[in-house]
């Protein structure tokens, strides 16, 4: 659905976004991970054609990305919640609404049914008739992703749509995420959010500047580092430690009681440790895997970007 | 009409200003205030002056609608694109399929129609005000005739696009509305000179120098229009404008 191929802009001498490839495919939530000043807007707005891009090649759909005459097809096809909401508040929720399922040339038969139905499935129709000024921001948001969809387009960018809302608006936002995932349609979800991603999207790309990976939440925490194993005894001694390393084991930590050695596959390695240990007159009292989590991966792979 | 996207974003504009009062009441109600206000001037100084002197003060008062045309549309056109700055709409805005010339357009037509019939509706008064109380100075009616027709058909509607292309120009390089306003305001000036130059006598307010007045004024709304149709350009918009 969406394809992007070193795709990269720059504003004079500066490079927002690097040579970022990446696919994602239809009815697929993909979240874009990255600081703030990663290129994740910027990345939105070429795709959404609002802004050129300096090269490399991007398709939305079935159109080519920087093509004049593909530009307002691109446009047609794609619904975009901005970081800001944008929403004009001397309006009321349905007259938001309504001019812009006019700018996207909707008929009036086709605006009256999508207004209502989407206020409706927000929980807004209620207040379709309120100045949009008296919404709290968590209203304004759920209204502003409604407006995104008014068009009923096959792919939905949003940029950061729970960021500054308070965790009950930020849920009811993810839990309408998740809901048009229901609805097999294209998500691309910038956001800093690392709980939000692991939450909603199906694969997730770590941008800075960059691309810095690209897979799903659970190959991430595994690509940045393998996994822990936390080897608890009833008593420590030199004699243990030397023999685990005399087997080869990866950066072992000794912490109180405890040994702590990187390993890459767990199955396999944890009894031969554990063998060793019993055999070296240690008393197992737990054997922990830690698993990296994905803040961890996030975190390495932006600080090596960096 | 109903389906021509610039109309479209104009209604949009046309529905915010009905709920701005501030703005409705400085659109609407100045030329009709000026209108009275010039009935009074009228009654108490035209119709006692000679039939030179009242032509020239009617001249003079038809003028001063061509002076509110060029600031009139400025604070519309200011509201419709900083306004729009300042709700941070034009990143949605700008990613529907509308073109960057319909929305222009749109801006443009938001900002000058409610300016020039306001405009016409007061000057419409004034003329049918005047007519009624010069009617003996005049030996019949002052209006309507070539010279105000000039001013007010094809002058004010042209100063009217040039402080709409202004105040265009302008919102991209400000962040607030009142600073757009007050600079495009300015545009008044030109036109306040051609005033002062037409009481003393300088400036003859004759048919032809009105026309070539407005062939200048014409002259610079194209050329403003192409200068502000290059800088409403979407990137520029959301990467450039303040």
């Amino acid at each position: 659905m969406i394809a992007a191929e070193n795709l990269t802009k720059t504003f004079g001498t500066l490079t927002a976004v690097d040579k970022v490839t990446f696919k994602v495919d239809h009815g697929e939530v993909f979240g874009f991970l990255g600081p703030n000043g990663a290129g994740k807007t910027t990345t939105i707005r070429m795709l959404c054609c609002l802004i050129s891009k300096t090269s490399g090649n991007a398709r939305v759909g079935d159109y080519e990305v920087g093509d004049t005459e593909d530009a307002p097809k691109i446009r047609r096809i794609v619904g975009l919640v901005p970081d800001n909401v944008g929403l004009y508040e001397s309006l009321t929720a349905y007259e938001n609404l309504d001019y812009y399922g006019t700018l996207y040339r909707l008929t009036d038969s086709q605006r009256k049914e999508n207004n209502e139905r989407y206020l409706k499935l927000l929980g807004l129709w209620e207040k379709r008739d309120v100045l949009v000024g008296t919404f709290s921001k968590g209203m304004k948001q759920k209204l502003a992703i409604t407006r995104a969809l008014i068009h009923d387009p096959q792919v939905l960018f949003m940029d950061e749509p729970t960021a500054n809302l308070d965790p009950e608006a930020s849920k009811a936002v993810r839990e309408f995420i998740l809901d048009l995932k229901k609805e097999n349609r294209t998500i691309f979800l910038n956001t800093h959010n690392l709980d939000e991603a692991q939450r909603v999207c199906d694969r997730i790309g770590i941008i800075n500047t960059k691309l810095r990976a690209v897979g799903t939440p659970e190959e991430l925490e595994r690509m940045v580092r393998g996994r822990r194993t936390v080897i608890q005894l009833k008593q420590v001694n030199d004699t243990i430690v030397d023999s685990l390393n005399r087997l080869g084991v990866k950066n072992l930590v000794r912490d109180g009681n405890s040994l702590i050695v990187d390993v890459e596959d767990p199955d396999e390695e944890n009894p031969e440790m554990v063998g060793t240990v019993t055999a070296a007159g240690g008393r197992v009292v737990t054997v922990t895997v830690l698993s990296s989590t994905l803040e961890d991966a996030y975190l390495k792979l932006v600080r090596e970007g960096a | 009409m109903s389906d021509w996207m610039p109309w479209k974003v104009a209604k949009k504009d046309f529905k915010v200003m009905k709920r701005k009062k501030s703005l409705i009441a400085y659109t609407v109600m100045l030329p009709f205030l000026l209108a009275f206000v010039f009935a009074l001037v009228v009654q108490n100084d035209v119709v006692n002056a000679s039939i030179s002197d009242a032509s020239l003060g009617l001249a003079a008062l038809t003028f001063v609608f061509v002076i509110l045309a060029a600031v009139l549309p400025t604070a519309v056109a200011a509201y419709s694109i900083v306004g729009e700055k300042m709700e941070k709409s034009l990143e949605p805005l700008l990613a529907t399929p509308t073109s960057d010339g319909e929305l222009l357009l749109g801006k443009t037509i938001a900002a000058f129609v409610p300016a020039i019939l306001s405009i016409w509706g007061g000057a419409l008064i004034f003329m049918a005000t005047t007519d009624y109380l010069t009617f003996n100075v005049f030996s019949g009616y002052y209006f309507p005739s070539w010279v105000p027709g000039i001013m007010l058909f094809l002058l004010s509607p042209l100063a009217a696009m040039l402080g709409v292309q202004v105040a265009v120009i302008l919102s991209s390089r400000v962040s607030d509305v009142r600073g757009a306003n007050q600079f495009a305001g300015l545009m008044y000036l030109p036109f306040l000179a051609l005033f002062i130059l037409g009481v003393q006598g300088t400036f003859a307010f004759s048919i032809a120098n009105l026309l070539v007045v407005s062939g200048i004024v014409m002259f610079l709304d194209i050329t403003l229009f192409v200068v502000s149709k290059a800088i409403f350009k979407r990137e520029d918009i959301l990467t450039k404008w303040k």
